[in-house]
């Protein structure tokens, strides 16, 4: 049993343990970069370049970069024409599981919270998936809470085998597991992981998830690793923006994403933009540091590091921001949202939502917004091989 | 007579390859009239989708050259191709292997593996590849029906960076050599022409123009004065300066 006493970084029984140096790489790099510590001259060098080096791009996420918005928008904006065209990916997130074994304090979803708690069963899981299908979505991605007794490896490989008969794409945001946990989801016909590292600072990871083995710091930040070798096609990563300095999570993100990618130069990488959302219960989780500029601030500077990298933006952003985002720098967005449990085919869903969302848009009126900012909604643009 | 090339049986006038990645289906077919393109690139992987069908956006007559994209290895290059031909792509393939996301450089060793597969099976494989002159050497000997060099990384729109290496592969392989990948502007296709390439492929260059229709006629345009400055055959051009004021070969004189 995992408790507020387990140490954090240390490793548990049954856990695939990969042999890597990133984490500590990423802790190092996070450690030493001082976000004041930058000047405009730093910024604007960074916006000279072709390809950013490190250094650079924690001159682009530095407080001297914030009244650099517009430049960094624009060069932005010419990076992921250059990398995507003007396609626009369309995605929903599918609840299938609420169960979670983790105490994460600021989470909806944690096993302390007392919210209605559901699982989806095969049938529910299809007629789920065929209401989403008949709106013209290709690609899905599968959530669970973080409960792998209550929604098992075979019960998500259950939820991809049924994905594959309605969707072209299947990505999946669940707890972390083995590679060869991985191999089996890929066979099933996922083939992106997303794993939300939530803060890079050890120390306050440590007080933020008190239980449960989500409390082991280097399982989760090696996920990424675990899901390439299993042979996942693309990993996604994020920190929540706004549990601790964002800037710096923002930093370590890349770092983890850079060093990743020069590990693994055939994994395909992916950024999602958490920021702090209200949940159920829990008035206190409501921080505002990060505001719409930072958020802008954050994902241009992940455009410019890697440019090819997939960016997502979730229905936590109003219509506003996601509206220009994708015009911007953001590549992919999701449409349609219902974060319960059984939403989108019952009138009541039978399992509370992990937090809520603020653009509730239909795909339809998503795909008619994406045409109407000049871009070009793709609802898939994938083959799995 | 009629300028025209050939790949395998395939007659063509036209020596602009056109993509129809990165920019709205509605306007591909605009770009290809306008570019008067007789063979147009789509990736297998975006012709996939459910709902809106790229295949429904190309003009009837226009030759399709169906990609691997998303291919990391010889063996899913394969796979696609296949899987192109049982959509009724038709039997050219455009082999790209990539196993790098970053600079989505090509990796000719499996390149020339699933050249060598795919052209037993009856396809007109077009690989597209680094410019490397042992590695082009092996992707005729494996049955390719042309080479495809980069210019530069894809997207990238920095020109013939690997100008002096395609050269190479002009000279030296009895395959059309056709520059694909990095071509950024009009003069740089133009540039590739005049080089005797045998066409030139581009896409990110037009999809990213203001005006996409009008950048598919310039390209257009520049294709072929390229071409026909290279039948001319190109003028002297002096490098190393005017001819020096008291001739080395002066001695032979006195």
């Amino acid at each position: 049993m995992i408790t507020q006493k387990t140490n954090h970084m240390e490793y548990q029984e049954n856990m695939e343990i990969v042999d890597s140096a990133i984490m500590d790489q990423v802790l190092s790099a996070r450690e030493s970069f001082d976000p004041e510590a930058y000047t405009e001259e730093d910024v604007k060098r960074a916006l000279q370049k072709d390809v950013l080096h490190p250094e650079d791009f924690a001159a682009l996420l530095s407080v001297a970069a914030s009244s650099h918005l517009e430049e960094m928008a624009r060069r932005a904006q010419e990076e992921t024409r250059k990398h995507f065209g003007n396609s626009v990916a369309m995605f929903t997130p599918l609840y299938i599981a609420n169960y979670c074994e983790n105490y994460c304090i600021y989470c909806g979803f944690n096993c302390h919270n007392k919210i209605h708690r559901a699982k989806l069963n095969a049938e529910e899981i299809e007629r789920e998936m065929q209401a989403i299908a008949a709106t013209g979505l290709e690609e899905i991605l599968l959530l669970t809470g973080e409960s792998p007794k209550m929604s098992d490896v075979s019960y998500i490989g259950e939820a991809c085998k049924i994905a594959k008969k309605y969707f072209k794409v299947i990505g999946l945001e669940v707890y972390p597991m083995d590679s060869k946990d991985y191999a089996y989801l890929h066979s099933c016909g996922a083939d992106f992981v997303t794993v939300f590292q939530e803060t890079y600072n050890p120390d306050k990871y440590k007080d933020l998830h008190l239980g449960g083995r989500k409390r082991i710091f280097p399982y989760r930040l090696n996920t990424q690793e675990r899901a390439l070798k299993g042979g996942i096609r693309g990993v996604g990563f994020a920190a929540l923006l706004g549990l601790d300095d964002f800037r710096r999570d923002a930093f370590a993100t890349g770092m983890h994403a850079y060093l990743v990618q020069r590990k693994y130069p055939q994994g395909e990488i992916a950024f999602s933009c958490p920021r702090l959302r209200p949940i159920i219960n829990n008035e206190e989780i409501n921080p505002r540091d990060v505001h719409e500029p930072q958020l802008l601030q954050v994902i241009c500077a992940y455009r410019l590091f890697m440019p090819y990298a997939g960016i997502t933006i979730s229905s936590r952003e109003g219509s506003r921001f996601r509206d220009q985002i994708i015009t911007i720098a953001a590549t992919k967005i999701s449409a349609g949202v219902d974060v319960g449990i059984g939403g989108h085919s019952e009138k009541e869903a039978k399992g509370d939502e992990q937090f809520e969302i603020e653009d509730g848009r239909t795909v339809e009126e998503i795909r008619e917004m994406i045409v109407r900012q000049g871009m070009q909604p793709v609802m898939s643009d994938y083959i799995y091989v | 007579m009629k300028d025209t090339w050939k790949l395998g049986e395939h007659e063509f006038t036209s020596r602009f390859i056109l993509g129809s990645g990165k920019y709205s289906l509605p306007l591909i077919q605009a770009a290809v009239e306008d570019a008067g393109a007789q063979m147009v690139t789509l990736a297998l992987r975006r012709a996939q989708a459910n709902t809106e069908n790229i295949l429904d956006y190309i003009p009837e007559g226009v030759t399709l050259l169906p990609n691997t994209s998303g291919a990391r290895n010889a063996e899913e290059a394969v796979r696609i191709a296949r899987l192109s031909r049982a959509c009724g792509c038709g039997d050219f393939v455009k082999v790209e292997i990539m196993r790098d996301t970053k600079y989505l450089l090509p990796d000719n060793y499996e390149t020339a593996k699933a050249t060598e597969i795919l052209a037993k099976e009856g396809f007109l494989v077009m690989p597209y590849m680094f410019p490397d002159l042992n590695a082009a050497r092996d992707l005729q000997n494996a049955g390719a029906v042309s080479v495809m060099p980069l210019g530069a990384p894809i997207g990238s729109n920095k020109g013939l960076c690997s100008k002096e290496f395609i050269q190479i592969l002009i000279d030296e392989i009895d395959l059309p050599i056709i520059v694909d990948a990095g071509i950024g502007k009009p003069s740089q296709a133009c540039e590739a022409m005049e080089m005797g390439a045998a066409a030139v492929m581009a896409n990110t260059a037009i999809a990213t123009a203001g005006d996409i229709p009008a950048m598919a006629r310039a390209f257009k345009q520049a294709i072929e004065a390229g071409r026909t400055a290279y039948l001319s055959g190109l003028g002297r051009v002096m490098e190393k300066g005017a001819s020096a004021s008291s001739p080395l070969t002066g001695f032979l004189e006195a």
